[in-house]
């Protein structure tokens, strides 16, 4: 069976890098005694798959990984015994088993949600004097939002503006939904470098303090959207019960 | 939680490997530092991923935090980029745990585990903004205690420590911590501290001595320059090592590090006595942990840790008596949990050949051998128990076990040897590449070839072992010698079967300097320092026109340390200390060396080291002899 298993990653740790997550998960399950499913060979590994990297410096509320075990008391026991197992600054908040069809959790992103701030002294002078509301309005009513996109092989132009699903302002920090899908993901730095540079204003160096708040599917049918959190895919072991029953 | 950090996020997204500066790490311990009475910081001065692999800071981390009132901490040399920021913005060197400036601290331990990170201690020192030299150094500042193997000859870095703890740290660090609280209470200061530290067994203060030299640059006495401060300080030696502290819950770094195993110590010392090996010595005598405490130490560790890789380690694994049986544990146990062992420093024989094929994948890994010189004649002046037989014989049954990789590991410039020596290299290399084409059938030639990996290493002297007295090569004649080698191998039928390996000239013979240096050895390395060189254990960071500059601009010729061949009845820099085994015990090796005369192990013939004084261990076994 596949466990779908939401953690929060925040604090100091936000500074561990994403590959060092995955051993710290390795390590943490075999403190945890889960019965884990292992590859075969002579260096077998845990089947486990985690959902959309997070950069380093980031917090984050909605993390994933899926992870193959033989057997579990119950999901509640399995967080309990996570965390248990666990350091300060990672927490599992939610373990649900996988239908026997799900996609795996690296496949199924189709968005991320974010809450964004300015570090104090790096905002740009554009907050200060102008609406957020109106800002924002202008921005996102843009036919399209061209940045160059620089990889280690080419150099080329993408428009953020199909893979901005929401994009709003609440006192203190802007809130965002968008694309986070392996062909189209968007960082948020990138869609602020283009609401900066409608200003005529470029954004300072670590500039931002990011939360992800969660991870999404997409369950739409028929080209429809329709986006839910990772772990809603999957039931807990009493509904699973029900379900079978 | 704590979520202090030492560093801003500017810096932390800045610099390379964050996660080195940031603690948190599983089984760290975080006590409340308002409720414990000493705070010891513990550092390995190099990178975080190789101190954090050394099992000796684990086992004295985990000691000294088993005492209620004390908390230790760790700390390691920032890597170069952050020393850069560190010292733009002032920024004090911190512990990992609690992120505090290590200049807040009682105590600032440092483990000294080679010669070339003696620069790295000064960075230390300097970026924690507590004064390089010892007696230059206020009562706020923390004690500063060196140990480990290189503090049996600690004069080189004498000046800026307080303190060298000579010996096993498993015995009087209670004794010290015990003393300083006392000191406190009665309000001693710092420098009554020391005086009476000094007293305690296996502590060496160097502020309490003085160094007389010869006109022609030797020692001519070395003495204390108070009453009541011992002339000779015994090393400390842990003689119940199944009873001591040894670490269930070793700290699990976040990223990859060197050693990201759990360590299982099986035995401390070594029998075989090779002429050339410090550790051999020093560690004497060889004293074996419980086979029973190590099966339940396994697990337990396994269990805290999660690691997926166990590892056993000792200086010579093949000698301890239970070792079988202690493998047998582990491959059934692991098995079950799906952990790797990694057995190191295995003599190659049946035995370690079959539990090799069980825990390993034969076509990926390579066997090692180290003669460590080419001929038997060569081998008999080191000392070095392993014949060309022995080699064959291993070669040959892994050769039909499928193994098809062999590494090899020789020195260069040990003590008589010659061209034929060297050309021994060339020709072992050789038969063993000839032993895989005579036993395995072309058609069983799976990869196709044998490959066998020749590395040589430049020998270093170092204090007490019989080669003390050796002179050093120069540089020049560490290269011909390597060239010699390659020559030899080029020679070779089998030549394209074999690659040869050869480490830097210029640091070994820096080395050999340092080992076996003498106190106007500091002032070379504060000039260095001077200079911006630290990380000298790196290739990339290491200068050597800057150190023959420092030799130069302070008057000190590094030949008069590594190329003089000391007459017999020379007084050395470290002969204040006891390691245990004595200068009579050194002398006679040194002269079998020179007859080409071997010495049997401590379980075949006691040799009369001196290390029965301990009273245990092997030296107290019931022999065949």
């Amino acid at each position: 069976m596949v466990l779908r298993i939401k953690f929060r990653k925040y604090g100091p740790i936000r500074f561990i890098g994403h590959l060092d997550v995955m051993r710290f998960f390795q390590k943490l399950n075999r403190r945890a005694e889960l019965d884990v499913a292992y590859s075969g060979g002579f260096s077998p590994h845990q089947i486990m798959s985690f959902a959309a990297p997070l950069g380093v410096g980031l917090e984050s509320n909605g993390e994933y990984m899926d992870l193959q075990v033989h057997s579990i008391v119950s999901c509640e026991d399995v967080r309990e015994r996570m965390n248990a197992a666990s350091v300060p600054g990672i927490e599992v908040v939610d373990v649900k088993i996988l239908p026997e069809n799900a996609g795996n959790a690296m496949a199924s992103v189709a968005a991320a949600s974010y809450t964004v701030r300015f570090r104090e002294g790096r905002e740009p002078d554009f907050m200060q004097n102008k609406p957020m509301e109106e800002v924002l309005g202008a921005f996102l009513q843009r036919e399209s939002i061209c940045i160059t996109k620089e990889t280690k092989k080419s150099v080329r132009e993408v428009d953020l503006k199909p893979g901005i699903y929401e994009f709003t302002w609440d006192k203190d920090a802007f809130h965002m939904l968008v694309d986070a899908s392996s062909s189209g993901n968007i960082k948020p730095a990138q869609i602020f470098q283009a609401l900066l540079a409608d200003h005529g204003e470029t954004l300072k160096e670590n500039a931002l303090v990011i939360t992800r708040e969660d991870t999404f599917t997409d369950i739409g049918e028929n080209g429809e959207q329709r986006l839910v959190p990772l772990n809603d895919i999957g039931m807990d072991d009493a509904a699973k019960k029900g379900a079978e029953a | 939680m704590n979520d202090k950090l030492a560093l801003s996020d500017d810096i932390l997204m800045k610099i390379e490997k964050p996660e080195r500066y940031i603690g948190h790490e599983v089984n760290s311990v975080v006590k409340d530092k308002e409720k414990v009475n000493v705070r010891f910081a513990m550092c390995f001065p190099d990178v975080y991923e190789i101190g954090m692999s050394h099992l000796g800071i684990q086992i004295l981390y985990d000691m000294f935090n088993a005492m209620e009132d004390v908390w230790c901490e760790r700390v390691y040399s920032p890597w170069v980029d952050l020393d850069a920021i560190m010292r733009k913005e002032q920024i004090p060197l911190f512990a990992l745990e609690s992120q505090d400036p290590i200049k807040d601290f009682d105590f600032l331990g440092i483990t000294i585990q080679y010669e070339m990170c003696y620069t790295n201690i000064l960075q230390v020192l300097d970026l924690s903004q507590i004064p390089l030299i010892a007696t230059e150094r206020g009562e706020d500042c923390p004690i500063v205690i060196g140990g480990g193997p290189c503090v049996y000859n600690p004069e080189p870095i004498a000046e800026f420590f307080d303190l060298f703890y000579i010996g096993e740290g498993e015995t009087r660090y209670g004794d010290l911590i015990a003393l300083y609280k006392e000191c406190r209470r009665e309000g001693t200061g710092r420098e009554e501290f020391l005086r009476r530290a000094a007293r305690i067994p296996g502590m060496y203060v160097p502020r309490f001595y003085e160094a007389a030299y010869h006109v022609d640059g030797t020692l001519a006495s070395f003495t204390p320059t108070e009453e009541g401060i011992p002339t000779t300080v015994l090393k400390e030696v842990e003689m119940d090592v199944t009873h001591t502290s040894y670490p269930m819950k070793p700290v699990v770094p976040f990223i990859k590090v060197t050693q990201d195993r759990v360590v299982l110590e099986i035995q401390r010392g070594c029998i075989r006595g090779c002429r050339f090996c410090q550790a051999g010595q020093l560690y004497r005598p060889v004293r074996e942990r419980d086979a029973d405490t190590l099966k339940q130490y396994a697990l337990e560790m396994l269990k805290n840790t999660g690691h997926e890789e166990i590892s056993l380690s000792s200086l010579s694994s093949s000698d301890y008596s239970k070792l079988p049986e202690l493998i047998d544990f582990l491959i059934e146990e692991c098995g079950k949990r799906k952990i790797n062992i990694s057995l190191p420093s295995l003599r190659i024989d049946a035995f370690s050949l079959d539990v090799m094929s069980k825990v390993q994948d034969v076509k990926k890994t390579s066997l090692t051998f180290a003669p460590e010189a080419g001929s038997q004649r060569l081998r008999n002046v080191i000392n070095k128990g392993l014949t060309e037989e022995d080699i064959i014989r291993g070669a040959t049954l892994a050769f039909e076990g499928g193994w098809t990789r062999v590494k090899l590991y020789f020195m260069l410039g040990q003590p008589t040897e010659t061209e034929e020596d060297i050309r021994g290299i060339a020709e072992l290399s050789n038969k063993i590449a000839a032993t895989f084409f005579d036993v395995v059938p072309k058609e069983k030639r799976t990869n196709g070839k044998v490959q066998i990996v020749t590395s040589t290493s430049f020998f270093v002297p170092k204090p007490f072992t019989p080669f003390q007295w050796a002179s050093q090569c120069t540089k020049e004649e560490f290269i011909e010698k390597a060239y010699f080698t390659k020559r030899a191998i080029s020679e070779q039928l089998n030549q394209k079967s074999i690659k040869y390996n050869w480490h830097e000239a210029d640091a070994s013979v820096l080395e050999g300097v340092l080992a076996r240096g003498d106190r106007r050895i500091a002032k070379v390395l504060m000039k260095l320092y001077e200079k911006g060189c630290f990380y000298d254990a790196w290739g990339e960071y290491f200068d050597n026109d800057k150190w023959m500059e420092a030799f130069a601009e302070c008057g000190v010729d590094p030949a008069f340390y590594s190329n003089r061949e000391r007459p017999l009845d020379e007084l050395f820099p470290w002969d204040f200390i006891d390691c245990g085994v004595t200068k009579d015990y050194l002398k006679r090796e040194w002269e079998k060396a020179q007859r080409e005369e071997t010495s049997e192990n401590c379980r075949q013939h006691c040799q009369g080291c001196g290390a029965s004084r301990f009273g245990g261990g092997v030296c107290l076994e019931v022999r065949g002899d």
